[in-house]
């Protein structure tokens, strides 16, 4: 809560939009994270990379409470939130995609984004069996908003068509603009780039860049590509074995002796 | 959609026949138990093999209400449906984290407690209770068969309409999602817990609003309306019409009450017959019929801007 308090003009830049302290996390006998520490900034992309098991997507889970730390903290935005339900911390401003994609598949990509606007309307169940007026004033909002967050992620052609349909590439992008719709500070992004070809990935890249830079988001990312992650990253996070071994710019994390012997082996580049 | 308005409006004129009306006064009052089951299983992902618990207790509330106390049958009506309200939260909210064939169980469980409840508390026990009040209001009694039959079909109307206005709504996108993914749906912001409690009392206020009607109608009822084979009844009306689309509750309630009226010219072996046509039609129309006639005349249209 000191934290709050710290808060003035000059540091707002430099605020950590999301601090996990300590953290520590088991599954049975697994210690799948310990004591872990983790920030990102405000309006930075910071990226976690490691080994598979090294307890990436453990960590995203923790943020966006899904899995209840054994011990440690989330603070966001100064605030602890390491007793909120996942409902609670995604109305705070975290989104998120998945791994494996948890797109609404029998709905179309613009249902998809119109429920990533579901905490930004309000009808109810009566009031929209009603149809009140109040009701389809905010439908046409919420799909006019929508419509245009699918231009905004270049998927403005695929609007109507079932999002079980569309390529891989394609649906992994329309969870990044599923999560946009619900105009996040902060989101997560679970391998984003899984999938997607070299060029599909290089555009990725570009788009998470723009949305850092358009709509002020802070984007977290766990990836395995390491040309888009020392391509677009600000700070990289090194996990192994469930500690952080490593913290910095792409560059030291590059130069890092412990993360070139224990994750990316023998000098390649 | 105005092609069955007109349909409903012209059938009493047609027909004078009262046979014909009573069962298009069930088929009715089938389809808005089926409506209710098609927004829970088709929409929100949820099963129940307890709708006739909940249709129960619609009749039994509102009858009781009615007989013995006096209360106007649409003030009972509002209560039966208040009390299955009541009882779809107390049944929802142990029964939330259950998935699948677990809540299939949870459900059909309740059903079986409504069912020996009535059996066992219900006045007349076992053999049910008669002199119920025709359905009145402001002191006139609607008597005649062709006014019930309108009665019922407004009703099915005014229900439809609301819940087409629902399913194409936010809260309808809502449920859909919480059938796509309860994880991302959480993560989205979707309050999945209160969602599902919510269109568990919307299906149970459906399918008392039915029970009801068909107590007033009737004017006599007893357990045996209310049992696990009406729950499997409605069921089978949905999976048949198409549990995808709500117009496949209708068609599915409609089909399911008067096939067996139409087998009946096979004498003895109606129930053989009847049960070919079920498994044939589960078997060549899986979707059901209505989404089938939809998938073979037109694309599929979601959500649209212009």
């Amino acid at each position: 809560m000191s934290r709050c308090l710290l808060i003035n003009l000059k540091n707002l830049k430099d605020l950590e939009l999301i601090e996990v302290k300590n953290m520590t996390k088991y599954f049975g006998g697994l210690r799948a994270l310990n004591s872990v520490n983790f920030s990102a900034r405000e309006n930075s992309i910071g990226a976690l990379i490691g080994p598979n098991g090294a307890g990436k997507t453990t960590l995203l889970n923790i943020i966006t409470g899904m899995y209840a730390a054994d011990k440690g903290e989330v603070f966001f935005s100064g605030l602890d939130i390491s007793n909120l339900s996942t409902l609670k911390r995604s109305r705070q401003g975290i989104s998120r995609t998945f791994q494996h994609l948890e797109l609404f598949g029998d709905m179309t990509a613009l249902e998809n984004i119109m429920v990533g606007r579901y905490s930004k309307t309000k009808a109810g169940f009566i009031s929209s069996g009603l149809r009140l007026p109040f009701v389809i004033r905010e439908e046409k909002e919420a799909g006019r908003r929508s419509k245009e967050i699918l231009e905004y992620i270049n998927l403005g052609h695929r609007t109507n068509d079932i999002a079980s349909n569309l390529p891989a590439g394609e649906q992994r992008t329309l969870e990044i603009g599923r999560a946009l719709a619900t105009e996040p500070r902060l989101l997560l992004l679970d391998e984003p780039a899984a999938g997607l070809n070299i060029k599909e990935t290089r555009s990725l890249g570009e788009m998470l860049k723009k949305i850092r830079g358009e709509m002020d988001i802070t984007i977290i990312l766990v990836e395995h590509d390491m040309d888009l992650v020392m391509h677009i990253s600000d700070r990289i996070t090194v996990l192994n074995f469930g500690e952080a071994i490593a913290e910095g710019t792409p560059p030291e994390i590059q130069n890092d002796k412990t993360v070139i012997a224990a994750y990316l082996g023998v000098d390649d580049e | 959609m105005l092609i069955f308005v007109l349909l409903i409006i012209s059938l009493p004129l047609m027909t004078g026949s009262a046979y014909s009306l009573t069962v298009g006064i069930f088929s009715g009052i089938n389809a808005l138990v089926a409506i209710g089951l098609c927004i829970l299983m088709g929409f929100a992902g949820q099963i129940s093999l307890g709708q006739a618990g909940f249709y129960g207790i619609g009749a039994y509330v509102s009858s009781i209400l009615s007989a013995h106390y006096g209360l106007p049958v649409i003030i009972s009506l509002a209560l039966g449906m208040l009390a299955a309200a009541l009882a779809a939260v107390v049944l929802a909210v142990p029964s939330l984290r259950l998935k699948g064939h677990y809540l299939a169980v949870a459900t059909l469980g309740f059903g079986e407690i409504v069912q020996i409840a009535l059996n066992e508390w219900g006045p007349g026990g076992p053999s049910g209770f008669g002199d119920i009040p025709q359905f009145g209001i402001f002191g006139h009694t609607l008597n005649t068969t062709a006014g019930y039959f309108y009665l019922v079909w407004l009703i099915v109307a005014a229900i439809m309409v609301f819940s087409l206005n629902l399913v194409n709504s936010r809260s309808g996108r809502a449920l859909k999602a919480v059938h796509g993914s309860e994880l991302a749906s959480n993560a989205m912001g979707l309050d999945v817990v209160m969602l599902k409690i919510k269109v568990f009392v919307l299906s149970a206020v459906y399918a008392a609003l039915a029970g009801g009607l068909y107590a007033h109608y009737i004017t006599f009822i007893n357990p045996g309306s209310f049992s696990f084979f009406y729950s499997v009844l409605v069921l089978m009306m949905v999976v048949v019409g198409g549990i995808t689309n709500l117009w496949g509750g209708i068609i599915g309630a409609i089909a399911i009450t008067i096939l067996p009226e139409l087998l009946k010219q096979f004498k003895e072996f109606d129930v053989l017959a009847y049960g070919l046509i079920l498994t044939l039609s589960l078997m060549f129309l899986r979707k059901g019929v209505v989404p089938l006639l939809i998938d073979k005349f037109k694309k599929p249209e979601g959500f649209r801007v212009d």
